[in-house]
């Protein structure tokens, strides 16, 4: 008997999720993509719902995306980002959701710096919570998207190596792609300077190496990740340049044409082009880049649908 | 509960279905732009039998069929503990101009047809659609919405359930039955 529905109200992070979970999401996910190569690319199914996109912190990719998929599926939106909010005068987050709450909002999406700051909002209000990126924690929908995306190409990710590189202390999709790969049964290897590998990240039964060149002969797709300047303490230098840092960790043409079989390229994306990835790599025959970018829309609506189907209808 | 009452043996639902076939080929043969779409789950089974029969008949017609799922136009989202789970649509050619035929195995309340047919709009704007059921229950019907070819009318009481068991849910032989819900 298929599952028929998710076994958490939320999302908040993959840990919630069971594989089943995952493989509700991903049917559901292959019936948005068709909805989405339509004539006209739009469901009615969630016309009296309203979702309150709050983004504490910048974004631009995961807020289209998410906003495009909710208008997808009839959604009412509102959008709200903290730069130009009452944040700014000292309202606390539990006071700024519940005032938006009370205009009859049914779902929030929220991106916040702070990890746990969904989880802390699910405590505190009786709405559906979805995780778009909370600090360096979690960021579900992108991990779904991934391995949705590894999905399509491989069939099933069981027993396939996925090697995911560069700043991994920093990263919310590590953690989130990580859990996720594991939970459907690949494996994966983290690779990057010593410094942005987190000490006890063995533990998550993930294989660690340091030599990008012998990482890459070993993975059949690999994940590269942006440094997040951002999230690092200017008074810490967790790597000499951003030269040195390219020429031992860049992904170029070249050391591609090292590995023996062709393996998958992706990137969640922004690009910072020469640094993490070459231009000629990143808009390569490998690269499924765009891919993940489209198949996000999809995933998104899923998760929405399904989270949706939870809220009853007010009679 | 008393044992469900066969209506359609595998022989009786062979002759209904020919019948179909045949009323199918004296409407639209020679099949120019005419389109059969199975509604998910349970009128794709029947779709399939009928493509057979038609394709015994006149072995060289032009057959072009998809499915179609209604569950994102269904009108019973979030309204009680159903979940709907989506099954997949295919529709192969833009319906502008098409004669369309959907399928389906009972003829219920008329719900899903209707979120079918708004379903199929999303695809162009059909020249006409008609519908083919194989089982037509006449006086549960909710909204508005007759088939135009019916294997068999039968008018029995709410609570009863009429289904189809096609070979392919593992059961012995295709057959109609009647069971107390």
């Amino acid at each position: 008997m298929t599952k028929d529905q998710l076994s958490t109200p939320h999302l908040l992070g993959i840990k919630d999720l069971t594989a089943e979970d995952i493989a509700l999401i991903f049917r559901h996910a292959d019936e948005f993509k068709e909805v989405l190569q339509r004539p006209i690319k739009k469901v009615p199914s969630l016309r009296d719902i309203t979702i309150a996109n709050l983004f504490f912190e910048n974004s631009t990719r995961t807020r289209l995306s998410f906003e495009l998929a909710q208008k997808r599926l009839s959604a009412d939106v509102v959008n709200f980002s903290a730069s130009t909010s009452s944040v700014k005068k000292g309202e606390t987050l539990v006071d700024t959701v519940n005032n938006i709450l009370a205009m009859k909002v049914d779902m929030v999406v929220m991106r916040h710096a702070s990890p746990g700051a969904c989880i802390f909002l699910s405590q505190h209000v009786d709405v559906p919570i979805i995780n778009a990126g909370d600090g360096t924690h979690e960021h579900p929908t992108q991990a779904l998207l991934d391995a949705f995306s590894l999905r399509e190409k491989f069939g099933k990710l069981k027993g396939k190596k996925v090697l995911i590189v560069g700043d991994i202390t920093h990263s919310r999709v590590a953690l989130s792609n990580i859990d996720c790969l594991q939970k459907l049964g690949a494996e994966v290897m983290v690779c990057g300077p010593a410094t942005m590998i987190p000490k006890h990240l063995g533990q998550l039964g993930v294989h660690i190496e340091h030599d990008f060149d012998t990482a890459l002969q070993w993975c059949d797709a690999v994940n590269m990740l942006r440094i997040q300047l951002e999230r690092q303490e200017a008074s810490v230098r967790f790597f000499p340049t951003l030269r040195e840092y390219s020429l031992q960790y860049g992904l170029t043409a070249d050391r591609l044409k090292k590995v023996k079989k062709d393996i998958l390229i992706m990137h969640p994306g922004p690009i910072n082009r020469g640094v993490e990835i070459s231009s000629d790599v990143a808009d390569g025959s490998q690269s499924i880049i765009l891919d993940q970018v489209e198949n996000g829309v999809a995933i998104r609506m899923a998760v929405i649908y399904l989270l949706a189907q939870k809220i009853q209808r007010s009679q | 509960m008393s044992r469900p009452k066969i209506l359609m043996n595998q022989d009786l639902l062979e002759v209904v279905i020919q019948r179909l076939c045949y009323q199918l080929i004296e409407r639209y043969s020679p099949f120019d732009q005419v389109v059969f779409i199975g509604i998910q789950p349970r009128g794709v089974f029947l779709l399939t039998e009928l493509e057979k029969q038609i394709k015994r008949i006149v072995p060289d017609i032009p057959w072009i069929s998809g499915v179609v799922d209604p569950t994102f136009y269904r009108d019973d989202f979030r309204r009680g503990d159903k979940q709907l789970l989506a099954h997949t649509t295919k529709i192969p050619v833009h319906l502008d101009g098409c004669k369309v035929v959907l399928v389906d195995d009972v003829l219920y309340t008329g719900r899903t047809i209707r979120a079918s047919l708004e379903a199929l709009m999303e695809y162009g704007r059909p020249e006409s659609i008609d519908l083919l059921v194989l089982i037509n229950r006449k006086f549960t019907r909710q909204v508005p919405i007759e088939p135009a070819f019916v294997g068999k009318s039968i008018d029995q009481y709410d609570r009863q359930k009429v289904k189809v068991l096609w070979q392919k849910d593992g059961e012995g032989e295709n057959q109609v039955v009647l069971s107390q819900e």
